[in-house]
């Protein structure tokens, strides 16, 4: 991680967290920081990816504007996060993908809707495209042929893969040497990834603060519900896959059969929880949140918003002749989300879970000094 | 919007700890309330912003306190920092409160640390507040919303007319605009005085210019003042306060916990002539920690500087201000602006004093002392030769003063003819001195205004209903 000025005041309002410790029951951060007395620009990165900006400490900071001092670590630390998506990009020459991420996310769907509605069209007959087609197998892939499909996701899903890997290995190592990795803590930071423990205020009951000191459990549930939507679709399209390449199922599938339920209760899951955390976003508080951040949060909400309502539309008008018009535009958003993948906000999961997890591996180091 | 027409059964003067818990409490007992506080919001609550735990009575393990804390114990220790400057009665009453506090302190949202079983000393004492007391602050102000009292920022309490020991009426000013109010009963909690320096600089002289006052700029004896104008009964000594060594840079006000060092016993600790001027290991830390900021209170300048090298600059928790650093002590000397000869020969003859051989241990009195010194330094007395050297500029921090209203039991104010005044009652640090007439046991302060804003609601409540 590089020194900048950004790195150097959350460095500094760490320092101030280092000297009060009042905050540190409320998540993961400060804990993590009263093992250190000197915070390299990679322990500040490792902090800041750890921060899920829950707002607590912010409303609980004796020192938080107007004090003359401003600590703001929920804004400290998200500024930080910004610079570290840049930082470990892979390749690195992509890094540039995050400093308008807003307008890259959203020109790359654009394109992508339009690629594949233009091939979608260029390859079916002339005059057949708005022609309601049979609910028989292989209706879709008389649109859009499957191995198209494919060849299309499994490289542009493999490339996102590889991307957030290497990413995450950028910032396992800037972070210097960490304790081995036991099956303990990976135990542990899979629990905190799957329950967002550290949005529940210290104690898990309280959740976090959205525009005041008054604390909700709406974000976590939000999240949980954009989360678990999210991968109940991605299981839909795995069992899909396997239905038609080991069993020789092919689609479309009755609305009763596993691969339909788990989408469409994955495509509402996720809609509401998108759409949701949007709406959070008009009245949260602009104090403890950097606003650089914005763009690129509301670009892949609404890119995953987008991908479930055109799933769920696609569905309802399967049997018409919407149908092929509404798989091309459904299928140019999926293919921009694996696209964008490793150069949006997903990234977030991908370094949350590994600082989750260099944190379990400290968990029984001793905090320095102190009362 | 509060109706500032209408006659409250009970008007809160503070905004902090105890005028909650008095407000909170009177509102739950049917009272209409309004509570007033001088600071704007951002700032409201009093020094119980810069608060972090509660020290309470228990006889077994909790999910907050560790062991077991009983009334003697408890009682013991506020005799022994006190030296019996306390009121017998009242303490054991308050001390045998505390225990009882915590269910409705989580009614309010208050929320708590789980007990950190050896990594604080305080464990076994005290409770700690989830987020500190910023966080306890915001979650009492939430219910006080919540259950309809009327609240009133940046509102300072300028008069309370007392007509033969009863309150008629409340001058107050709201954001600079004068208004008369009218309540059944009054609650002053509204601190001691330490923000007020031309107040303290009758007792102090200049030297209030460079104090630090720890918290809240808006604790300005304003309430305490007028009250003991007409005739209300003062107690604790008005010429003293509560005062710690802290980083010299600190601001001015609401500094809060963070300005604190703990550098003095692994230093040779010298003042602005560069001499030493007191034993830097007479006991450890904590007990020493509250008579650091009157010592240098006594220095010329009221400044002081701690010098260690790298071998003890590991072994105390850091302020928040960077250690001042050089490679020799002369260098140190002149970046904090002492004399570099006077200082070489302070060190130099502290250096020459130290009686080798013991083992050095910072956990307890390890007996490594000078000898031929004035002053000998008595614990952890080892040479000063290891660089780099670190330094620290030192000023007196005031956390409180002592002077408050004398309250009875029921936390009603008691008059000078020693009559009890007919509707107005006290908690909070206003009337702390009446139990803490000297030193202070952390946490303490919390306890007496949780247990004595409990009190003077009830019973305020009861009063104006009856």
């Amino acid at each position: 991680m590089q020194e900048t000025e950004a790195v150097e005041r959350a460095r500094h309002e760490i320092e101030v967290c280092n000297a009060c410790r009042y905050c540190e029951g409320f998540c993961a951060v400060f804990p993590a920081l009263e093992l250190r007395r000197e915070f390299s620009a990679g322990d500040v990165s490792y902090l800041a990816n750890l921060c899920h900006g829950c707002r607590g400490c912010y409303y609980a900071c004796q020192y938080s504007p107007p004090h003359e001092w401003g600590i703001n670590i929920p804004r400290a630390l998200a500024e930080v996060r910004a610079e570290s998506y840049v930082e470990y990009a892979w390749p690195p020459g992509f890094a540039r993908a995050f400093e308008r991420n807003g307008t890259l996310v959203s020109l790359v769907t654009a394109l992508s809707i339009a690629l594949v509605l233009i091939l979608s069209m260029a390859i079916s007959a002339p005059g057949q495209f708005f022609k309601a087609r049979p609910m028989e197998a292989d209706a879709f892939y008389s649109v859009i042929p499957l191995w198209a499909m494919q060849v299309v996701g499994l490289a542009s899903f493999g490339y996102a893969l590889l991307a957030l890997w290497m990413g995450a290995r950028n910032f396992w190592k800037d972070a210097g040497p960490a304790e081995s990795v036991g099956v303990v803590a990976l135990g542990i930071a899979l629990w905190d990834v799957l329950t967002l423990k550290n949005l529940g205020g210290g104690q898990g009951v309280d959740g976090c603060n959205d525009n005041s000191e008054r604390f909700s459990m709406r974000r976590r549930y939000l999240h949980h519900a954009m989360f678990y939507g999210f991968m109940l679709c991605f299981a839909a399209t795995t069992v899909g896959f396997f239905y038609h390449s080991f069993f020789g199922w092919a689609a479309p599938y009755a609305y009763l059969s596993v691969p339909v339920v788990l989408g469409t209760v994955g495509g509402v899951l996720l809609t509401i929880g998108t759409i949701g955390l949007f709406a959070m976003k008009l009245i949260e508080d602009p104090m403890p949140v950097a606003r650089r951040m914005l763009a690129g949060d509301v670009a892949l909400l609404m890119l995953l918003a987008m991908s479930a309502i055109t799933g769920l539309v696609l569905l309802a008008v399967r049997a018409t002749g919407a149908m092929p018009l509404a798989m091309a535009i459904h299928l140019g958003f999926i293919l921009a989300l694996f696209l964008v993948l490793p150069y949006s906000k997903m990234v977030h999961g991908v370094y949350r879970s590994a600082a989750l997890l260099r944190r379990a591996t400290e968990r029984n180091m001793k905090p320095l000094g102190g009362e | 919007m509060p109706d500032l027409r209408k006659t409250y059964d009970v008007l809160v003067a503070g905004g902090g700890n105890a005028a909650l818990c008095a407000a909170i409490t009177a509102r739950q007992a049917g009272a209409s309330v309004i509570l007033l506080e001088s600071a704007p919001k951002a700032f409201r609550g009093g020094n119980s912003r810069h608060t972090r735990n509660l020290r309470a009575m228990h006889d077994k393990p909790n999910d907050v306190l560790t062991d077991a804390y009983h009334e003697d114990e408890y009682w013991d220790d506020l005799l022994r920092v006190t030296g019996g400057n306390t009121d017998e009665s009242l303490a054991r009453m308050t001390i045998r409160a505390s225990s009882g506090v915590f269910g409705w302190m989580r009614d309010c949202g208050v929320r708590f640390q789980p007990s950190l079983t050896g990594t604080l000393n305080l464990g076994r004492t005290n409770a700690f507040f989830l987020g500190g007391g910023k966080a306890l602050l915001n979650a009492y102000y939430l219910t006080a919303e919540r259950l309809g009292i009327e609240i009133m920022y940046d509102t300072e309490v300028v008069s309370l007319n007392m007509d033969d020991g009863v309150v008629r009426s409340v001058d107050i000013t709201n954001r600079g605009f004068p208004e008369t109010l009218h309540a059944r009963c009054v609650v002053a909690s509204s601190g001691g005085f330490q923000a007020n320096l031309d107040w303290m600089r009758q007792y102090w002289g200049d030297a209030v210019d460079n104090f630090v006052i720890r918290g809240t700029p808006y604790n300005r004896g304003r309430v305490l003042k007028n009250l003991l104008d007409q005739g209300v009964a003062a107690i604790g000594d008005p010429t003293q306060c509560h005062a710690v060594a802290l980083d010299a840079r600190a601001p001015k006000f609401d500094g809060g916990i963070t300005t604190r060092l703990d550098s003095v016993p692994y230093s040779v600790v010298v003042n602005q002539n560069g001499d030493r001027f007191y034993d830097e290991g007479e006991d450890v830390w904590p007990k020493r920690y509250a008579i650091w900021g009157r010592l240098i209170a006594q220095q010329p300048g009221q400044i002081a500087y701690s010098i260690c090298d790298a071998k003890a600059f590991p072994l105390f928790m850091p302020s928040v201000y960077p250690a001042i650093k050089a490679d020799t002590i002369e260098e140190l000397a002149v970046k904090m602006k002492l004399d570099p000869v006077k200082v070489r020969q302070t060190v130099d003859a502290y250096n020459a004093a130290v009686i080798p051989g013991q083992t050095f241990d910072n956990l307890k009195l390890d007996g490594n002392k000078t000898a031929g010194l004035t002053p000998n330094k008595t614990n952890w007395a080892r040479t000063v030769d290891k660089g780099p050297f670190y330094g620290y500029p030192l000023r007196p921090g005031i956390t409180f003063t002592y002077l408050g209203v004398r309250v009875n039991e029921r936390a009603q104010v008691m008059m000078e003819n020693g009559q009890l005044a007919g509707n107005l009652f006290a908690s909070g640090e206003i009337m702390s001195g009446n139990i803490l007439g000297k030193g202070y046991l952390a946490g303490f302060g919390m306890t007496i205004g949780t247990v004595f804003g409990r009190i003077a609601g009830q019973e305020a409540a009861r009063h104006a209903r009856n």
